[in-house]
Order: structure tokens, then C-alpha cells, then sequence
């Protein structure tokens, strides 16, 4: 490669990135679809969450040892016939598991295949990275976005059923936001959390500023 | 590609050898091949058991007090009785009590829903010639409005008795399963809508009709038969 190497160390920002400072949904904005579709209850994001984790990890394990073997011309092939596989390892697995959590999932399952979160992890980091980078980031992202999808579900949930995981939280006379748990309501709820995170990242990077400017002006 | 003076465009041109790609998009598909077909292998079991349970679940729901069952096929002109559910022919499920007795048949029925194809399964009573259960088995419809036809309790209420009857020369229905409006069922053989799922419920109302008009005349003609199965079991 003409490339420099651009392999990297492991530390535990190699993990935390997808957690916190590269997180797919909430910063990088991926995979809208099943964030958006699938989580009108906790119990589907968090096993969207783990499947797409799943899926991440292996096809990112696969493209990190045969990086070498890849010619660049057929990559993207490549990539999603590992994807594939791994999608369809899920869906059969999902199944056996529990058969009323597959039929909630509906095609969102099979959808994994083109969530360009995995995709954009094979091209961009799998295939320049050694395995155990590859396993540490790819974890990292896989957990980041689970609990994205867990903090929409949870909300949405909350808000538009009075129940988490199943459990009723508000006993009978609650009134349900039923918006909450239709399409428009996942919009809604993203979009508070990106608030949140937005308004966040703003505050602490002002304070850091202003640390910066009073040790600066103290010199 | 490897070479660092060739720019990135003509990449194609002094490319990879066609040979590299083969071996690499063939190595991949065979492995690809090779891990589908061991997990299908491995699951295979597991969800064919998940299958029978949900279904045995659902039909002594819709059958209430049923202990035992015994799966039936239909065929043109016939009923006959089946081990393990296989056959040519729709597949219906006959639920006895304690002592033996028939005291339902489940049967499935789908017709498209909002979203997709909406399956249930639903029993009839032969006793009184009505329809006194439903269950959802598979649908895509919309959370908080039309998946309410799966728990809403006043939608739930328009099967405890729903009338089926037999015409006068049993060929068919004497009257269809309709759905109506929220709120203005008058006859036993209506179906009362949720108001904001209309097409769910006619969905429903339309595949218990279709279902019931060609499957209740061979219950009735064959119910020796099903009734005797029942002994056998004990």
C-alpha cells in the first residue's frame, strides 16, 4: 500500500469511541432506519442492539484477517456477502430464540445487511486495522449503538405504552402517548436526545475554552 | 495496486489479476455457504419446536378448557386424520375435553392486513355453530393502532359468540361475517370495528368470512368423524 500506516494502537479510546465521541447514532447519525423503526419498546432495541453487535463484530473480525486477501476492485462484494452471512446466522438464531421477538423485528432483521454502520466499519476501519483493534472498536461501536437504541426504546416506551421492558410502570389509569410508539414519535424522541447530546458537547467544550483562556490570561 | 506510481484511476488497468478476485470472492462465498448451512442445520430443531409451541399455545387459548388435540387435513371432499401435521390439504385442529368430548375446531386464516399478511387462528364451536376464539399468530401492523386486534378486550368480545351458522342446505354461511363501525353491531354476526383500525379489522373480518364460508360446511358434514377421533385418543 502507497498508504502510510495507518494502523493503530488499542487503548481504550479505541473502545470508547463509538461509545461517547464517534457514537453511529447519536454523533455519526447511522442506520436511521431500524434506530427509527425498531425501537417502540425496549426489548426490540435492545435485541437490535445485540444483533447488529453481532454482526458488526464478526463481519469486522472476517474483513480484519483476510484485509490482505481483499483486492480493492471487489471489496464492497466482499463485504456484503460476510455481512450476509452473518445477517443470516442472526436471523436463524433469532428464531429459535423466541419466535414472537422475530415476528417484532419483522424485516428489520434482514435489514442489517445494508445498515452502513457495518459497512462503514469494514471499509473504513476493518480492512486497514489488525484483528484485535478491529475486535476492541468494533465492540466499542456495536455497545454504542445498543445503547443508543436502548435509550430511544426505553423513552418511547415510557412514554407511548407506561411500561419498560414489559413491566407496567404507571399503573391503571395511565393515559398512553400512543404517538410515542408510532413512526412520528421515534423522530420526536431522537430528536430530543440529539438535543441533549448536542447541548452537552457544546457546554463542555465552552468550559474547556474557558479553562484554556483563564490559564492563558493567568500566564 | 500495489504499485505507488500508478494513480489511483487507472487503478482498473494495471489492476489485480482476475485471478485474485476469483479466488478471494470464492473463498468467501464457500465459506459464506458453509456457516448458513450450519446454522440452519443447528437451528433447524429448535425452531420447528418454537413453531409447534406457539401454535399449541395459541389453540388452547382459542379453545378454552381443551386438554388434548388431534391434527385433521382437508381435502376436495374429505377430512382425514394426520400424525404430524403434514398432508395436502388445509390443516385444522380438533380440541377435546377430559372425557373426550369435541368441543372445538381451530383453524387458521390470513388475509392481507395494513402493513402485510395478518395469520390467525380462531375456533368454532360446533355445538353452537359460532366462532369463540381468536388468536394472532404473525402480523406487521401498525404498533398502538392495528396490532390492537391482537389484545384489544372490547375487539376480543365480538368472538365470544359469533354467530356461523349453516344455511338451510349447510352448502355455506347463512349469513357473512361483516364488519361494521365502531359501535353499531346489531347482529350476532357482525363484527364491531376499533375505531382508527379499520382496515385491520375488516382484514379480520374478511379472512374469518372466507375462511368460515368454505371450512364451517365440511366441519358440520364430517363432525362424526372428528367427534370419534376423540375417543380414540383415550
Amino acid at each position: 500500500m502507497n498508504l502510510p500506516n495507518q494502523e493503530e494502537k488499542v487503548t481504550a479510546d479505541t473502545f470508547l469511541r463509538g461509545l461517547w465521541e464517534e457514537n453511529p447514532v447519536f454523533v455519526m447519525l447511522l442506520g436511521m432506519c431500524p434506530v427509527l423503526a425498531v425501537t417502540n419498546s425496549a426489548i426490540n432495541a435492545l435485541a437490535m442492539g445485540l444483533a447488529t453487535t453481532f454482526v458488526l463484530l464478526c463481519s469486522s473480525i472476517l474483513v480484519s484477517l483476510m484485509r490482505k486477501l481483499i483486492p480493492k476492485q471487489v471489496r464492497i462484494a466482499t463485504y456484503i456477502v460476510i455481512i450476509a452471512t452473518f445477517v443470516t446466522i442472526v436471523d436463524y438464531s433469532i428464531q429459535a430464540i423466541s419466535l414472537d421477538l422475530y415476528n417484532a423485528l419483522g424485516a428489520f432483521i434482514q435489514l442489517i445487511v445494508v445498515n452502513c454502520i457495518i459497512l462503514g466499519r469494514a471499509e473504513a476501519y476493518a480492512s486497514k486495522q489488525r484483528l484485535g483493534a478491529t475486535v476492541v472498536n468494533g465492540l466499542g461501536m456495536g455497545v454504542g449503538f445498543t445503547i443508543a437504541l436502548l435509550c430511544l426504546g426505553g423513552v418511547r416506551e415510557i412514554l407511548g405504552a407506561g411500561s419498560l421492558f414489559g413491566f407496567p410502570l404507571f399503573g391503571e389509569n395511565f393515559q398512553p402517548w400512543v404517538v410515542m410508539i408510532l413512526p412520528p414519535g421515534g423522530f420526536f424522541v431522537l430528536g430530543g436526545w440529539l438535543l441533549l447530546f448536542n447541548w452537552y458537547r457544546q457546554h463542555r467544550e465552552r468550559k474547556l475554552m474557558e479553562q484554556q483562556g483563564a490559564t492563558a490570561s493567568g500566564s | 495496486m500495489n504499485q505507488s506510481t500508478a494513480p489511483q484511476t487507472s487503478g482498473l488497468v494495471t489492476a489485480t489479476p482476475s485471478f485474485a478476485m476469483l479466488r478471494t470472492l470464492s473463498l468467501v462465498a464457500g465459506l459464506s455457504g458453509l456457516l448458513v448451512v450450519l446454522a440452519y442445520q443447528i437451528t433447524l430443531p429448535l425452531i420447528e419446536e418454537n413453531k409447534r409451541i406457539a401454535i399449541e399455545r395459541a389453540l388452547f387459548k382459542v379453545i378454552p378448557g381443551a386438554v388434548s388435540r388431534r391434527d385433521f387435513v382437508t381435502t376436495a371432499g374429505d377430512i382425514i386424520a394426520t400424525g404430524d401435521g403434514t398432508g395436502e390439504g388445509t390443516l385444522i385442529y380438533a380440541g377435546y375435553d377430559k372425557q373426550g368430548r369435541l368441543i372445538g375446531v381451530a383453524l387458521e386464516a390470513a388475509a392481507q392486513g395494513y402493513q402485510d399478511v395478518i395469520r390467525i387462528l380462531y375456533s368454532f364451536d360446533p355445538a353452537c355453530q359460532c366462532i369463540r376464539g381468536i388468536e394472532v399468530l404473525k402480523m406487521a401492523e401498525t404498533p398502538g393502532i392495528g396490532d390492537k386486534i391482537a389484545k384489544d378486550p372490547r375487539f376480543q368480545e365480538n368472538f365470544v359468540r359469533l354467530d356461523a351458522r349453516l344455511n338451510a342446505d349447510a352448502s355455506a354461511l347463512a349469513n357473512d361475517i361483516l364488519m361494521v363501525k365502531h359501535g353499531t353491531r346489531t347482529e350476532p354476526w357482525q363484527i364491531d370495528a376499533i375505531s382508527g383500525a379499520t382496515i385491520s379489522s375488516r382484514a379480520v373480518a374478511r379472512m374469518l368470512n372466507d375462511s368460515a364460508q368454505r371450512m364451517v360446511p365440511k366441519i358440520m358434514a364430517y363432525l362424526d368423524r372428528l367427534q370419534d377421533a376423540g375417543g380414540e385418543t383415550e
